[in-house]
């Protein structure tokens, strides 16, 4: 295996165009853009659906649809309707993080322990204080296992951007192929598995800040 | 006063669970619902505090209806407390007996200084303040989620099985507890329970569900072992009620003979007997003694543990007797 184009120093100059760095910042815009737009559409429909129970099988056949459904396809989908631009793989990404999101968030507020919330109101709280001081906080484990994974996905699948013209680590993988340079392709597919850890490791320590201790194990 | 005034709850699919209730929860005192499982306790209870509404009747307190108060507020005025004590998982035990002070708009400063005195005094050490629900064993939730309950220094307080869901020794202990807390504090309490025997051991009145929701009897514990409304009552009540009525019978009037053929010590006290009673104990005690004697002798002590009487199965047998007429 040959390693040459991942040390190579000049590929790491921040302030050229198409170095790594470069890449792995267009890359996280992506992801983070469609973790965005995904959890502003998902969470709030799953939560509702979760808290009402009402749609329940809008929640379930979102994830499978969502699974069965392919990135690249819907890409090139949008990119004859759309034309070319960051619109179009930014709908294909977030198509591809909401099915997580949604069925995670609905789980989340399924899962939560009738007894506790009926005690909750039960002492007092009106509705609202019901959802944000006691079903929230209390489904917030399984939300971030969905949207860890969501992470997950998006962080590898926005490489198809550079398919379309646009950056991301999907470039080295696409140019190196093009020009039979496997060194590169080595190097982006490297960077976008770290990448895929380090997002992780973050979200994760995130949920250790914000999720209670008291709802370890559980 | 908690009043049910002609309570009835009708489920949708058709189930009475309450019917024609009318019922008085004076104030200060202790009335636990009783019945067997399904014959409507629970909904009794909650329709106390609105989290059920009756289908006819009106439930009063002190002379209000509760279906005209804020929903919200009623609740916060009233301690709740349930089976599996539902304490907020992701709450420390100190946040989570603040609960309802914060709702009422203390600070949570203040919400928690009061919440460590309330956990001494349902007997948890300042050590828990900072556990988790999931850090505690039943019993402990089960304190933790009757300080929550008391945190607002609420006049009435609904619990429903409050000890049903830890092991007898424990809930002995939780029992006394609760009965010393309760002379304190002096609280118009709801309790609901499906043991006649936390009925009549926690109650200064009982009220006797039959299923269906319908009452059969509304008593003191006393009255209710001495003269049963009908047979169901008698049958819920059980067989020994005869004997265990007089664990309310004081032992300070029984009639008692100098002692003989005793053996005593230097300071009058009786040597190798398995028991004694005083005048505070009840006549259950003194009969409990007189049979398991070997002798058939029961020895009565003073404060200072001397022996200053003595009774007989016979003697015994003709008081009980005598107080009949
Ligand atoms: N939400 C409900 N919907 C329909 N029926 C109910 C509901 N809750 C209770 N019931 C029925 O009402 C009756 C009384 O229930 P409940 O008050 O819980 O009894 P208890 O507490 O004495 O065991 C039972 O027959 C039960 O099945
Ligand atoms: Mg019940």
């Amino acid at each position: 295996m040959n390693f040459s184009y991942l040390t190579d120093p000049a590929h790491w100059d921040l302030s050229a165009t198409g170095s790594i760095p470069n890449l792995i910042l267009s890359h996280l815009g992506y992801t983070c853009l469609a973790l965005l737009f995904g959890a502003l559409i998902a969470l709030p429909v799953g939560l509702y659906i979760g808290h009402t129970g009402k749609g329940s099988f809008i929640a379930i056949n979102a994830g499978n649809a969502g699974r069965s459904l392919p990135t690249l396809g819907l890409l090139m989908l949008m990119v004859t309707l759309l034309g070319l631009g960051l619109l179009p793989v930014l709908i294909a990404l977030t198509v591809l993080v909401i099915p997580p999101i949604l069925t995670s968030a609905y789980a989340g507020m399924r899962n939560v322990d009738q007894r506790v919330v009926d005690a909750a109101r039960g002492m007092g709280m009106r509705p609202w204080q019901v959802l944000t001081r006691v079903e929230l906080p209390m489904a917030l484990p399984v939300m971030f296992g969905g949207f860890r994974n969501g992470a997950l996905q998006v962080v590898a699948t926005a490489t198809v951007a550079a398919a379309v013209g646009l950056g991301g680590l999907g470039r080295l993988l696409i140019d190196g192929l093009a020009v039979n340079d496997y060194s590169r392709v080595l190097a982006g597919a490297i960077v976008v598995a770290a990448l895929a850890v380090l997002v992780d490791l973050f979200l994760a320590l995130i949920q250790r800040l914000v999720v209670s201790p008291g709802l370890k194990g559980s | 006063m908690i009043t049910f005034e002609d309570v009835v709850k009708v489920y949708r699919g058709g189930a009475t669970a309450v019917d024609h209730l009318s019922l008085e929860l004076p104030t200060g005192k202790l009335t636990v619902l009783v019945g067997p499982s399904g014959c409507g306790k629970t909904t009794s209870l909650r329709m106390i505090n609105r989290m059920i509404a009756p289908t006819s009747g009106r439930i009063l307190i002190d002379g209000k209806d509760v279906a005209e108060q804020d929903e919200a507020l009623l609740r916060r005025s009233i301690g709740y407390v349930i089976q599996h004590a539902g304490l907020f998982p992701h709450r420390t035990v100190l946040d989570n007996v603040a609960t309802v002070p914060v709702l009422l708009g203390k600070t949570r400063r203040e919400a928690r200084n009061a919440a460590y005195e309330l956990l001494e005094r349902v007997g948890l050490s300042a050590d828990f303040a900072k556990r988790y629900p999931a850090q505690l064993s039943g019993g402990q939730q089960q304190r933790v989620g009757v300080a929550r309950a008391l945190a607002a220094d609420p006049p009435i307080m609904l619990m429903d099985e409050p000890f049903s869901a830890v092991d007898p020794v424990v809930r002995a202990q939780l029992h006394t507890e609760f009965l010393r807390l309760q002379q304190d504090l002096g609280k118009t309490i709801a309790m609901v329970t499906h043991d006649i025997d936390e009925a009549i051991k926690l109650g200064d009145h009982v009220a006797v569900l039959r299923t269906g929701g319908r009452l059969a009897q509304f008593a003191t514990p006393r009255e209710l072992l001495a003269n049963p409304a009908d047979d169901f009552v008698a049958s819920f009540v059980g067989r020994d009620r005869g004997l265990r009525s007089l664990s309310f019978d004081s032992a300070a009037e029984l009639p008692v003979r100098p002692v003989d053929g005793i053996e005593l010590d230097e300071a009058g006290r009786p040597l190798g007997l398995p028991g004694v009673f005083t005048k505070g104990d009840s006549l259950r005690v003194v009969t409990d003694l007189v049979i398991s004697s070997p002798g058939g002798i029961a020895v009565r002590v003073g404060p200072d543990g001397a022996a200053d009487g003595q009774v007989s199965h016979h003697e015994l047998a003709d008081y009980l007797a005598s107080r009949r007429r």
